[in-house]
Parts: C-alpha cells; sequence; structure tokens
C-alpha cells in the first residue's frame, strides 16, 4: 500500500490536504455508464473520492467495445454496472465501488429518496424529461447534481445546484493585497523608519518596493492636494518620480517599483463582486443561514467598521528585492495586521452568532481565519433549475447566441482570436429537438440507417417549433448544422465522452472540495471546430 | 435491442466516417474505405506516455487507429498513480511506454501499439519519419522542441518556396498544468511550429545566485540555496540525485537550518521537492481533456471528418470554464519550418571544416554536429561504432560526399543554445557551392 500522501503528491499540490479530505467524505452516485459516465468516474476515482455508486440497467453490448474502456470481450452480455465497477476498483482500491443495475430513469420515477444519501449525483446521457425530474428531485434534497452529455461530435455540461458559495476560489491573477496607497498606521510607520535618500548604495539597492511605493505615494499626496495619480499623465510623472529617485539605472527594487506601481493606482476599498456578495439578502442572518453566509455579515459589518472600507488585511506580499532583514519585518507587520484584523472578524462573528441563538463556537478559528484571509476572493455561484433554462431561457441572450454571425476574428500582435460562431448555440437547440425527436419517434434522429432524409426534416421541423416555443421565432439553425446532427445518430463518441467526462469531473472537484470556481451555464462542447461556448441562459 | 443486424465494434465511430456530411474537412470521404484505411494503413505516433499519453493511447485506439507506437524514457512511480489510469501500484519501476502499450492492447483488441523504452534523441531521425502523424503528450519544452525540429526536417519547399504536401508532418501537441491545458495542430509550414512561437513558453526564471548566498527572504531561496550551493560545498564532486531521498533529505534539513538563520517562515519537505524537482502539479480530469482534444484533432487531420482546430486551443478552468482558440501565425524567418539555411562553400570545404563551420554560424552556434545527405550518414558522433565508420568522411570534400551536386538539402543534428544551456536539435539547411549553380538558381537558394 503505497502512502497515499506520495500517490496524490500532484493533486496536493494544487487542493491541499483539506480538498483532499472532501473528496475522501464524498460519496457519489453515477447514472448511466456509457463512455461518458465512465470517463468522469474515471477521473474521480483516480483522484480518490470516497465512494462510487455506479447505477445502469444495461447490459454490455459488442458496440460497447468500441468506445468504452471499462468494458471487455468477456463482459459482453453481462451488467454494464457491474463491469465499469469492476474495473474502475482495479484503479484505486481506497475508493468504495459499488453498482447497482437498474435503468435510471426508473429510479428517478420510482425512488426519488434513492438520491438524498449523495454528495453528488453525475446524471450522463439522460434525455430532457428525465433531466427535469431528477433535477426537482435533487434541488429538493439539496444534493449537488451535474449533467454531462455526449451527442456525437457534441456533448454538454451543467451544474445544478440552488448555491455554491467558494472561500478558497484560488484565482491565477489578483492584484496582491498591500495597501499601498491606503497603508494602516504600523506600515507607514515602518516606512518612515526607511529613508530613500541615502547615501548607502547597499541600503538603496535594498529598499523593498513596497516601502518605496508607500513613501512616494504619501511624497506625491502631499503636493497634490491628497490624491494619487490618476489620469496617464499623472501616473507617468508619477513613474518619472520613481525613477528620479535611482542613483544608478541596475537598481532591481526601483525597476520593481515601476512595474508595481499600478498597485498604488488602484481603486481603495472592495471590488465589484465582492459588493454584490456583501449587498445580497442572505446577509441578513437568522438562525438557518449557513457559516458562510454569517461570516458573510460579519465582513460587511467589519468593511464598515473597522475596515474603513476594507477587508481583512490578507497578510502576505509577494517576493520582491530586499535585504533579508526590510522583508521579514515587512513580512511580519503584514502579517500581524491581517492577525489582527482576524481577531476583530471572529468577534463579529462570534457576536452573531450569539445574535441568531447559535452555539458563538459553532464556527471554528480555523475557518474564521482562512475566511479572513480569503474575503476578497469570495464567490457565490447559484443555478437555476434545469426547467427554468429549459422552459423560459434568457431569452434575450440566447437570440444573441443564435444570430450570432460571430466567425469573426480579432486581430492581435501576432495571433488572430477566432469568435465562437453560433454553431454553440444551435447545438444546444438542436440536442434539445433530438429529445424532443425522441418522444414522438421513439428514437433519435439518424439513429439508424433508416429514414436518413425524412429524419433530416423532421428534425428540422421539431428544431422550428422548439424555437417557437422559446419565443425565439426569428431564430434558425443552419440546414448544415441539422444535417450534422443527424449524421451523429446519437453516437457516443469515445474522444467526445472523455473531453465532456474530463470537463464534468473537473467541475466535480471543484464543487466538493470548494476550492476554485465552477462554471456557471450550459456548457456546450463543440467538436466540430474546438470553438465550444458557455451559453448563460 | 433487436439483434437481427449484428452489431459492429465500431457502431459509434461508423456514423462519423462512414456517412457524408457538409461540416467536414475538404479531403472527406465519408465510407468504409476511410474507416478500413485509418484502421490498416495510417500509423501514428504518441510521444510520452504519462499523463496525456496513457490517455492519447486509448482515445486514439478507440478513434478507429490500429497502428500505434508509443515512445517513452521513464519508469512508472508512485506519484503517476493520481492520474496514469494505466499503471498500477505493482507496476512502480517498469518502463511507462511497454505497460500502457500492454494495458490498452488487453482492453481494446485489434489495437498493436509498439513500445519504445528509450530517450527521443535515441531514435534515428528517419524513425519518425516512418508515421503519418505525430502526437506529443510532453511536459517539457525541450522535448518539444527537439520532436517540432525533427518533423519539420521532413519539410520540402519547391521552387517558389511552397511548402511541399506530401512531406508536411502533422503534429498534435498537447499540454497541462494543473486546471489549465493547451492543444494545437502544427502542419509544418503550414501553421507555426513549435518553435515560431516559442515566445508561449517563456523560460523558467532562475533565482540569482546572489539572492540565494546574501539576501534570501522565502521558503524557496533557502531551499535552492541547500541545493545548488550547498551541496556541492558539503559534498566534494558527489553529484545531487534529486531522486535520492537520503539527497532530498539532506538539502530540506540544511534549508530548514538556513530559513531558522534568517527567520524565514514556509520550508517544507513537499516545498523542497517541488523546488528542486520543478514539480508540476498534474490531475487527471485536465490530463484526460487536453488528450480527448488532441486525439479528436488526430483523428480529423487523417480523416477530414470535421473541420480542424485552427490552431491553438486553450483551456482554463480554475474560475470559471473558459476555453479559447487562436490562430497563430508563421514566423516567416523560423530556423525550423522555415525553408532553411542557407549556407554557401566552396567546392574543396571539407566536411570537418564544414562541421566547424556550424559552431560559428550566428544563426545556428551548433555544435557535436552529426551529417545525414539524403538518409545517409556522412558522419556520426554516436553510437561509437557509426563515428568510427563514418570519420573518415571528415576529410573529404563535402562536394564530393554530395555526388557533385551542386545545391542541396543537408540535414544535421546537434546541440545548439548559448551559454550551457545547450539542447538537443535537428536543422535543415540549404548547401550551395559556389560556382558550380548557374545565377538564376542562386535565387531561389536565398529565401531563408
Ligand atoms: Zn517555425
Amino acid at each position: 500500500m503505497a502512502e497515499p500522501k506520495v500517490k496524490y503528491d500532484r493533486q496536493l499540490r494544487i487542493w491541499g490536504e483539506q480538498g483532499q479530505a472532501a473528496l475522501e467524505k464524498a460519496s457519489i452516485c453515477l447514472l448511466n455508464c456509457g463512455p461518458t459516465g465512465s470517463e468522469t468516474l474515471k477521473n474521480l476515482v483516480l483522484g480518490g473520492v470516497g465512494s462510487i455508486t455506479v447505477v445502469d440497467g444495461s447490459k454490455v453490448e459488442v458496440g460497447d467495445l468500441g468506445n468504452n474502456f471499462m468494458v471487455d470481450e468477456s463482459s459482453v452480455g453481462e451488467s454494464k454496472a457491474k463491469c465499469v465497477c469492476t474495473f474502475l476498483q482495479e484503479l484505486n482500491d481506497a475508493v468504495k465501488a459499488k453498482f447497482i443495475e437498474d435503468c435510471p430513469e426508473e429510479l428517478i420515477e420510482t425512488n426519488p429518496s434513492f438520491f438524498s444519501q449523495f454528495t453528488l449525483v453525475i446524471a450522463t446521457q439522460l434525455v430532457e424529461d428525465s433531466m427535469v425530474k431528477l433535477d426537482r428531485i435533487c434541488r429538493e434534497a439539496n444534493i449537488i447534481l451535474i449533467f454531462a452529455r455526449s451527442y456525437g461530435l457534441m456533448g454538454l455540461v451543467r451544474i445544478s445546484v440552488k448555491e455554491h458559495t467558494v472561500i478558497e476560489s484560488k484565482p491565477d491573477h489578483f492584484l496582491d493585497d498591500l495597501r499601498l496607497n491606503n497603508p494602516w498606521p504600523e506600515l507607514t510607520r515602518f516606512t518612515e523608519t526607511i529613508d530613500l535618500n541615502t547615501t548607502d548604495a547597499v541600503v538603496q539597492k535594498h529598499t523593498p518596493y513596497i516601502v518605496i511605493l508607500v513613501k512616494i505615494a504619501e511624497e506625491w499626496a502631499n503636493t497634490h492636494g491628497g490624491n494619487l495619480p490618476s489620469t496617464r499623465e499623472e501616473k507617468r510623472q508619477f513613474k518619472d518620480l520613481i525613477k528620479s529617485k535611482m542613483i544608478t539605472a541596475d537598481e532591481e527594487n526601483y525597476k520593481e517599483a515601476m512595474e508595481a506601481s499600478y498597485k498604488v493606482f488602484s481603486p481603495r476599498g472592495i471590488g465589484v463582486s465582492l459588493q454584490k456578495i456583501i449587498d445580497d439578502s442572505c446577509t441578513e442572518v437568522d438562525s438557518s443561514s449557513s457559516d458562510f453566509w454569517v461570516m458573510v455579515a460579519a465582513l460587511k459589518e467589519f468593511i464598515a467598521n473597522e475596515g474603513g472600507g476594507e477587508t481583512p488585511l490578507e497578510g502576505s506580499i509577494p517576493d520582491m528585492t530586499s535585504s533579508t532583514e526590510l522583508y521579514v519585518n515587512l513580512q511580519k507587520t503584514y502579517q500581524a495586521k491581517a492577525e489582527a484584523d482576524f481577531l476583530v472578524m471572529e468577534q463579529r462573528v462570534r457576536n452573531l452568532l450569539k445574535k441568531i441563538g447559535r452555539d458563538p463556537a459553532s464556527i471554528s478559528k480555523a475557518n474564521i481565519k482562512n475566511f479572513s484571509k480569503n474575503a476578497r476572493k469570495l464567490a457565490v455561484c447559484r443555478y437555476r433549475l434545469i426547467e427554468e433554462e429549459f422552459n423560459s431561457p434568457v431569452q434575450s441572450e440566447l437570440q444573441k447566441y443564435l444570430t450570432d454571425e460571430g466567425h469573426g476574428t480579432l486581430q492581435e500582435a501576432n495571433s488572430v482570436k477566432v469568435l465562437p460562431e453560433n454553431t454553440a448555440a444551435g447545438l444546444y437547440i438542436l440536442l434539445r429537438a433530438a429529445d424532443r425527436f425522441a418522444v414522438n419517434y421513439n428514437k433519435f434522429p439518424s439513429e439508424f440507417d433508416s429514414e436518413m432524409d425524412e429524419d433530416i426534416s423532421r428534425l428540422k421541423t421539431t428544431a422550428v417549433s422548439l424555437l417557437n416555443d422559446l419565443g425565439c421565432n426569428s431564430s434558425t439553425v443552419s440546414e448544415d448544422l441539422i444535417n450534422e446532427m443527424c449524421r451523429y445518430g446519437a453516437s457516443e463518441l469515445h474522444v467526445v465522452s472523455a473531453f465532456v467526462g474530463g470537463v464534468a469531473s473537473q467541475e466535480v472537484i471543484k464543487l466538493i472540495t470548494r476550492q476554485f470556481i465552477p462554471m456557471s451555464g450550459t456548457f456546450i462542447f463543440n467538436g466540430i471546430d474546438n470553438n465550444s461556448q458557455l451559453l448563460l441562459l | 435491442m433487436a439483434d437481427s443486424i449484428p452489431q459492429s465494434r465500431s457502431r459509434d465511430l461508423d456514423k462519423l466516417l462512414l456517412r457524408p456530411g457538409n461540416l467536414v474537412g475538404p479531403t472527406f470521404e465519408a465510407g468504409a474505405q476511410l474507416r478500413d484505411d485509418i484502421k490498416e494503413c495510417v500509423r501514428v505516433l504518441v510521444i510520452g506516455a504519462g499523463g496525456l499519453g496513457c490517455e492519447l493511447l486509448k482515445d486514439l485506439a478507440f478513434s478507429g487507429f490500429r497502428n500505434l507506437e508509443v515512445i517513452d524514457m521513464d519508469r512508472i512511480e508512485v506519484t503517476n498513480l493520481n492520474r496514469q489510469f494505466l499503471f498500477r501500484l505493482g507496476d512502480v519501476g517498469k518502463p511507462k511506454a511497454e505497460v500502457a502499450a500492454k494495458r490498452v492492447m488487453e482492453r481494446v483488441s485489434g489495437v498493436d501499439i509498439k513500445s519504445h523504452f528509450c530517450r527521443i534523441e535515441d531514435k534515428p531521425i528517419s524513425f519518425y519519419n516512418d508515421f503519418h502523424i505525430i502526437v506529443l503528450g510532453l511536459d517539457s519544452i525541450e522535448a518539444r522542441s527537439y520532436i517540432n525540429s525533427v518533423a519539420c526536417s521532413f519539410l520540402e519547399y519547391d521552387s517558389d518556396d511552397n511548402p511541399q504536401e506530401e512531406s508536411i508532418k502533422p503534429m498534435v501537441d498537447g499540454g497541462t498544468e494543473g486546471f489549465k491545458g493547451h492543444a494545437r495542430i502544427i502542419m509544418p509550414g503550414v501553421t507555426p511550429c513549435f518553435e515560431c512561437t516559442i515566445w508561449l513558453f517563456p523560460p523558467q526564471v532562475k533565482f540569482p545566485l546572489c539572492t540565494l548566498a546574501e539576501t534570501p527572504r522565502t521558503a524557496a531561496h533557502c531551499i535552492e540555496y541547500a541545493h545548488l550551493i550547498k551541496w556541492d560545498e558539503a559534498h566534494s564532486g558527489k553529484t545531487f540525485d534529486p531522486d535520492d531521498p537520503e539527497h532530498m533529505q539532506w538539502v530540506y534539513s540544511e534549508a530548514v537550518k538556513r530559513a531558522e538563520l534568517f527567520g524565514i517562515p514556509g520550508v517544507t519537505y513537499s516545498l523542497t521537492q517541488g523546488v528542486v524537482k520543478n514539480i508540476i502539479p498534474a490531475i487527471a480530469s485536465t490530463n484526460a481533456i487536453i488528450s480527448a482534444a488532441c486525439a479528436l484533432e488526430t483523428l480529423k487531420v487523417v480523416s477530414g471528418c470535421s473541420k480542424t482546430l485552427t490552431n491553438y486551443l486553450t483551456y482554463n478552468g480554475v474560475e470559471g470554464l473558459h476555453t479559447k482558440v487562436t490562430e497563430f501565425v508563421r514566423d516567416k524567418d523560423c530556423l525550423v519550418c522555415g525553408p532553411g539555411v542557407l549556407i554557401e562553400l566552396e567546392a574543396s570545404v571539407t566536411l570537418k571544416k564544414f562541421i566547424d563551420l556550424l559552431e560559428d554560424h550566428p544563426k545556428l552556434l551548433l555544435i557535436r554536429v552529426s551529417v545525414t545527405y539524403r538518409g545517409k550518414n556522412l558522419y556520426m558522433q554516436a553510437p561509437p561504432i557509426l563515428e568510427e565508420m563514418t570519420r573518415s568522411n571528415l576529410d573529404l570534400p563535402l562536394f564530393e560526399l554530395m555526388g557533385k551536386t551542386p545545391r542541396d538539402i543537408v540535414h544535421v543534428t546537434g546541440a545548439a543554445g548559448k551559454g550551457d544551456k545547450k539542447q538537443s536539435c535537428s536543422r535543415k539547411l540549404r548547401v550551395v557551392f559556389k560556382g558550380m549553380v548557374g545565377v538564376t538558381d542562386m535565387d531561389m537558394a536565398g529565401g531563408a
């Protein structure tokens, strides 16, 4: 038995031990284990989810051998759920794997309470009617649901959950929380101990840019009526001012200061997306509020009071040219402020908990600290019921996606960005039309080689009536795309399934670890030219 | 389901390959013939049997390809098991290429996968010319660069400097890091090659030695001090081996000592490994996504069954889900995929002198050069037996060795680059002998 820490090393570096623990606690249900389902689950089993339950009522057919890695010659005629489950277990013996030989559609109809035992349900290859029913069941039971579908060269992935909140969104590029344009007293005091007009060349070269920028920003404000640079010209002058403090041309710290000067120009206070969260009605907390919203309510108070319009300080600084001593002391100054802000936050959280009649100790210190540190990066994702999207999509958006002739390109320096055409939206409409078609004709368009031409015109009629029902009478789907959809004949290609399953499993990981931000909207994989799109309907 | 028609294993793929369509490539001819050609005639090489390679072999096997080969020099490690789904705990220590090939053949019947457990540079250039398409599942810029230069060396230009279609060796390249990845198609001479857009892969920034020695600030600085400076001081002559746990442990404890000395927080064993081995985080899902995109594009390039990606796809799942297609453009002066560097020589120049010349050539700066002409080894640096066999050519005039051809393409391999950062590469040269060609011929040789 390998040390799990070693086995999972490459992913622990992404989501850490807490993320891994969340995965190992999760219990996941898969509906239908064709290639799309099998590939989704494969990625999760490798990552070490707690348990999986594979639900599929079908037997392995010869055709399955051409698209599903989890079945083989010897499994023809046997339960597909069993074969897939056996193979998946082979991948990771730490995962509890079981299977249920039952038809998912039947389970949805007859045993809705079945789904409430899981952390998350992955529903693959379901048609519209079953999707809608399952969605209602999971929403009611507050179970996270994710749909994944492969159809010829297209695919769909859609998350459905009432609300998903994220503390550790871990964005790639996020402005450092340095408060250069709004220093707190201890930081100002720290910078006051350093003289930028030193004649000591060693000191000159080892003054960190934080100190340089705080001091020059202060100098600027003193001569500009307390304001910081805002126009392009002022920003240029500000950089010139930094440059004028250099003694020789090779002072890395001053070069860094000029490059980081935008951090002085950035607006004070909180960003738009955090403002939206603060303004959410959920911040009026009561005993039924989640820990997240209790902490947001405390954050709101903090910003309005002690924070003076700012969140608690994050408390870390990027590496920069500096003497070790100055850097370490600067780091301590930031950490001390972050710790002080956290203590205030903690008090506010405890008071709020008491106020709403909860145990004041019911949110751990560690959680509040983590929240405090990540306050600027919070995220809240909410998803419409799939039924709402299907019956009343955001019409203006759908119209836009459908008519977007796009096919444009955007000239950049040494490349051209290829803009998505309306293909993805067309595929979305046609997939839904194919499901309607299946209700009427008991087969998918051109599923079999007979009646190819008839099916093309039938699918067209179905698509037109669907667009009508959605209030998009003026929109059309191209003949080529209708033809293409019929060509696919409801095939489940392995590569498309692997892509769709890859996306679905990645979203599952984000949802379970509560790290990073899951996708919003409905993802349409466009395998024709790989220009996939997220439709916000 | 009614069993009147016996079901085929290629039930799903057949729809894509046997049915005509309108949104397809110009060469697409739907039918059983196409399916059978893919099965019987098309040869695909997968480079790398790691996170991407394992997925690629499976995906290609299910895309109708039957003749696959895979090359990888690595052995299976425990840290591979969170994503390289063809390997089990009991496989640790075995060659990746061999195990991956075996596992896919076990499960997808009819597929033949030949494995090569060696470095990519160990294969003769001609090995790579044997494939219709090369799919790259690599995590190193150097290796991509090498394969790219090899594939581009097969490219021939006509007298109007247009690439000759039958000499184009298509490549499909994938790469991942954490939740992000890319997939691209390289058609040498048509779309930008790896070198045309090398700026997409900026070299990793190294810490200045003076920072490590004098002003460490971060845990990584302390680790690199122990790894790059202290190790050599303490172990005269013994090379540091990142795979030796005792060595790693030594670096870790030295880094801890240094961090304590300077009051720097954050040195852990895991970070030490990460910094020293430059570990790139990797997960199954991203590898699956990128490999699937690569395999699909491979099928499209070969069959024309749909439009192809033009020409670079990026995927980012960190904040929501973002995919973007970018059409990069070729660098007209690219040394690798252009018509070749022009070398003008006197007819009397010996092979030895020619080789020396390449070392000083400002565009090439090639050392340890081996030379081949029309598939014939003129001089080989290695292996020793070949070196000995070709050594006598060194004193002969190149003009003679080339059968007195006044102007032709010569392939050379060697190491290029500045300072100690040399890397293996292959270059195509347009050799012209002065006074042996007419003026009109000279005009067309100046394209590079
Ligand atoms: Zn190039």
